[in-house]
């Protein structure tokens, strides 16, 4: 559980984010809106990456802005956008770095076998001795998202986590997500850009345009013409496929 | 798999190597040495415990304690080419040395490496907050960057060195040689094996720290504590080892550059291996230095300088190796 | 380049008029340098100040020039010859030509054969350093870093090879990296005269050939110019007139830098017409001004140089850290 309250943040003259109030409980929640919206923003904000300049978040209960660094660690993690990873690592070391919280860098079985599971987890188990340096940008993303699972916090923050995946492994993380989540009751807040992927694998939808928060529901309550409207700025078709929402964003 | 079998080759060559080695820095130099009757001829032994020991156990020292200085720069800059040659570190502690030389000149050599060390420590600081401005699409601004920071810094060690008559004094901190090295005048740079002891002891964190800010934090490492940390390990090394037998280039960019290649950036596995062939690589250089212009002795730091600076070119030029 | 040639240009006659405000200034810097403080034998003074007058033109002018060139040829403002390794280069060529030869055989050869030998051997090394880098489209920053690296590897090695020759002779290199205006020799004024006036004149000839030299390698080609003659032929112009300059004067690596920012700080414009007569004549203003100053102020010419290569310095810095959004 996220609870986020009265929360502004502002960038010298800029204001970015303006008096968020949410709560985001388990499950799978999008986090959307439109270039600029500060979504990438309120999600550094949750991870402790900027420092809070007004309001609160807690995350499972814990103030993220008085909690030490390493409890906080082990509480949620995070993957950012596009991370510049130049060190030359094998892909099970830089997997299993996210055991550090919990074991400060000495491996036991326990951990051994959370990164044998996660390395399962994102098909990465053939990848394993490989240096991330000479892996395509999709296998890169998936070792640091399975860095960031390994970290085996019940939060976890992804930023754009589709980016260079393939469609297969698209879909594929998405469906991994949403079966973690709900098996392990896990809270996993994802910022997607394709608004698709959240209908149909996420929960909820959280909304954001211009720094103000502008719906957080329900994935079937957001996803209709006027509410797509108003985050978005212009009008778009929703029609049902199966049991999933499809949003005609393109026409 | 062919990366560890690799990894463990390098090990085994390396240390034969170091055997190699060592025993022919003990015994070469402008007299030569006898093996055979060292125990019976007690001017030989002396020679041997006084002059040849401490100057093979200082270049063991410097040469690990450079290489995985750099090793642990390269970790904070996010950067493959910077060392403390080649971010004003070196640079620093001359400064800090020239200072104290001209306004406490009789202070003892462990004041003078104290405040080496702050200055080196202030130099790096202001290269790595500058540093860290610079676009990372761009890898080479880097260490271009670092190099003319340190020629500016140098050039005015120089000048005021110049106009304080102490040219002459400056030109071996800025040149090193371990000619001058006797028991009892080079002690000083055991502590570099404390440096490094420190860095090992951290080597999970720092690996972390070189994968950004961000994935630190999200780790639950104090990133501003480890910087921190790095800095002092980087400029007690460069600093001691200024003053003990001054600057010597292009060991912490080399040797940590060649380990990465065939080992990767995992300090925990890579450190002892850069330690490892830093001192063989300082020690090839030495006994080069020895040799070359036999009884006649060339500094470490010109020969490093033209070994150094090819094997940087190399490095810069080599397309990135797969697999 | 191509960026900078899309600005606004300065009105024709406003650059037309600082070239001759350049030109006015130098001259008038010159005779200040040759008349002011004259006491003694006043004929054998003004000789001295004469030769000591032409050589410093000469260093002036053919840094200003072959700087000029350089950083067009390599499409940046940010780069001088001597940043790229090329001075010393050939303190390394001098050097290994005395190791080649033996000390003494080194000694008994006429000077301007040395300094003949010495350019032949610039420009041939010149060519293989750097020509790859120039034909092909490297990273410029690789391309900066590799000649600072080269620079040094050449002192390196200028110093390891002079060890080599004479063991005591460790201050060898101390020695050759201050440069130093105080006395020129003669015979390699002659010589240097005759390369840097041949430079210079090549140079003002083909100046419309580097106005499209400077749009860069695509539009160039695009345009009709043998890239890759254009580019050697510019290259040997450059290695020459640097080793001109060093055999003159000794190493100078940020003065073309900063002579160079100068001059098109002030006429605005790029053409080659103007920024060269301009950059020349700053750099004379700058080299003949500041030895001026160093005779009746300072006292040292060493000072002097110390002080412009700190300038420098910062200049490049600071251009180094503007482009990075670029």
């Amino acid at each position: 559980m996220i609870e986020v309250e009265g929360v502004s943040f502002h960038r010298g003259p800029a204001r970015i984010l303006m008096d968020i109030s949410l709560s985001i409980p388990t499950g799978v929640t999008a986090l959307i809106g439109p270039n600029g919206a500060g979504k990438s923003t309120l999600m550094a904000l949750m991870a402790r990456l900027l420092p809070l300049q007004s309001g609160s978040i807690r995350i499972a209960g814990k103030p993220v802005a008085t909690t030490p660094g390493p409890e906080m660690a082990r509480t949620v993690s995070i993957l950012r956008q596009d991370p510049n990873v130049s060190s030359r690592l094998r892909v099970r070391e830089l997997v299993g770095f996210g055991r550090f919280p919990h074991s400060r860098g000495r491996l036991n079985a326990e951990d051994n076998r959370l990164i044998d599971e996660a390395l399962e987890q994102f098909d990465l188990t053939a990848l394993a001795d490989r240096f991330t340096d000479t892996l395509s940008g999709g296998q890169r993303q998936r070792a640091m998202i399975a860095m960031a699972y390994c970290q085996g916090s019940d939060t976890m923050l992804l930023d754009e986590p589709l980016n260079n995946l393939d469609m297969f492994y698209a879909r594929d993380l998405m469906r991994k997500l949403h079966r973690v989540a709900e098996e392990q009751q896990k809270t996993i807040v994802v910022v997607l850009h394709d608004i698709n992927h959240a209908g149909t694998h996420a929960d909820r939808i959280v909304a954001l345009r211009d720094g103000r928060l502008v719906v957080n529901d329900r994935t079937a309550s957001v996803l209709v013409p006027q509410t797509l409207e108003a985050i978005f700025g212009y009008p778009m078709e929703v029609v049902t496929v199966g049991r999933s929402p499809v949003v005609l964003h393109h026409r | 798999m062919g990366g560890r079998a690799a990894s463990m080759r390098l090990v085994a060559g390396a240390l034969i190597s170091l055997l190699v080695l060592t025993l022919c820095s003990l015994f070469v130099g402008v007299s030569v040495l006898d093996p055979r009757h060292l125990i019976a001829d007690p001017d030989a032994m002396n020679l041997m415990l006084a002059s040849r020991v401490p100057r093979t156990l200082a270049i063991l020292l410097a040469g690990s304690g450079l290489a995985i200085a750099g090793l642990v720069m390269q970790t904070m800059a996010r950067n493959r080419f910077v060392e403390p040659s080649t971010a004003g570190t070196m640079q620093g502690a001359a400064l800090g040395i020239l200072l104290v030389t001209i306004f406490v000149p009789d202070a003892s050599v462990l004041a003078k490496a104290a405040i080496a060390t702050l200055t080196a420590l202030g130099t790096t600081s202001v290269f790595l907050a500058l540093a860290q401005r610079l676009p990372p699409t761009q890898p080479f601004l880097m260490p271009l960057f670092g190099l003319v920071y340190g020629g500016v810094i140098g050039a005015g060690v120089t000048y005021i060195a110049w106009q304080t008559d102490l040219l002459q004094l400056i030109e071996v901190w800025l040149n090193g040689e371990f000619s001058g090295v006797l028991r009892g005048r080079y002690e000083l740079l055991w502590i570099t094996a404390i440096c490094v002891a420190l860095a090992w002891y951290v080597a999970d964190r720092l690996t972390i720290m070189s994968l950004g800010r961000e994935a630190s934090v999200g780790l639950g490492v104090d990133y501003t504590r480890m910087l921190q940390l790095g800095l002092v390990i980087v400029s007690g090394v460069s600093a001691l080892t200024v003053v003990v037998v001054g600057a010597i280039p292009f060991v912490g960019l080399v040797v940590p550059a060649l380990v990465s290649r065939i080992a990767g950036d995992n300090l925990r596995s890579t450190i002892p291996l850069v330690g490892l062939i830093g001192t063989l690589l300082v020690l090839a250089c030495d006994i080069a230095g020895r040799l070359l212009r036999y009884p006649y002795e060339i500094p470490v730091g010109t020969v490093l300088g033209v070994v150094g600076a090819f094997a940087f070119l190399v490095i810069l030029h080599a397309r990135p190796r797969h697999g | 380049m191509a960026e900078a040639m899309a600005g606004t240009p300065a009105p024709p006659h406003r650059s037309r008029r600082m070239v001759v405000a350049t030109c006015a200034i130098a001259a008038a810097v010159c005779a200040l340098f040759l008349f002011t403080g004259l006491r003694g034998n006043i004929g054998f003074v003004l000789g001295l100040r004469l030769s000591q007058l032409i050589g410093l033109v000469q260093v002036a002018v053919s840094i200003a020039i072959s700087t000029v060139v350089f950083q067009t040829i390599t499409g940046n403002r940010i780069l001088s010859p001597s940043i790229m390794g090329l001075d010393a280069l050939y303190l390394f060529c001098q050097t290994a030509l005395v190791f080649a030869m033996g000390g003494f055989g080194y000694a008994t050869l006429p000077p301007s054969w040395k300094f003949f030998g010495e350019v032949a051997l610039m420009m041939a090394f010149s060519t293989v350093l750097f020509l790859p880098m120039l034909r092909r489209r490297t990273d410029m920053m690789l391309m900066i870093l590799t000649g600072f690296v080269l620079g040094f590897l050449f002192r390196s090695l200028s110093a390891l090879i002079a060890r080599l020759i004479d063991p005591n002779a460790f201050a060898v290199l101390q020695g050759a990296s201050f440069a130093s205006f105080q006395s020129f020799d003669d015979r390699l004024l002659v010589v240097g005269g005759v390369l840097t006036a041949c430079g210079t004149l090549f140079a003002w000839r083909v100046r419309h050939v580097l106005d499209v030299i400077a749009l860069g390698r695509d539009a160039a080609i695009g345009l009709g110019l043998d890239w890759n003659r254009w580019v050697t032929g510019l290259l040997l112009l450059v290695a020459a007139l640097v080793a001109t300059s060093t055999a003159l004067a000794g190493p100078l690596a940020f003065l073309g830098l900063l002579v160079v920012a100068l001059a098109e700080r002030l006429c605005a414009s790029q053409r080659h017409g103007i920024l060269l007569p301009v950059a020349a004549g700053v750099a004379i203003v700058v080299l003949v001004g500041a030895q001026t100053m160093a005779r009746m102020g300072f006292g040292s010419a060493v000072v002097v140089s110390v002080i412009v290569e700190f300038m420098g310095g910062f200049v490049f810095l600071a251009i180094l850290f503007a482009r990075r959004r670029g």
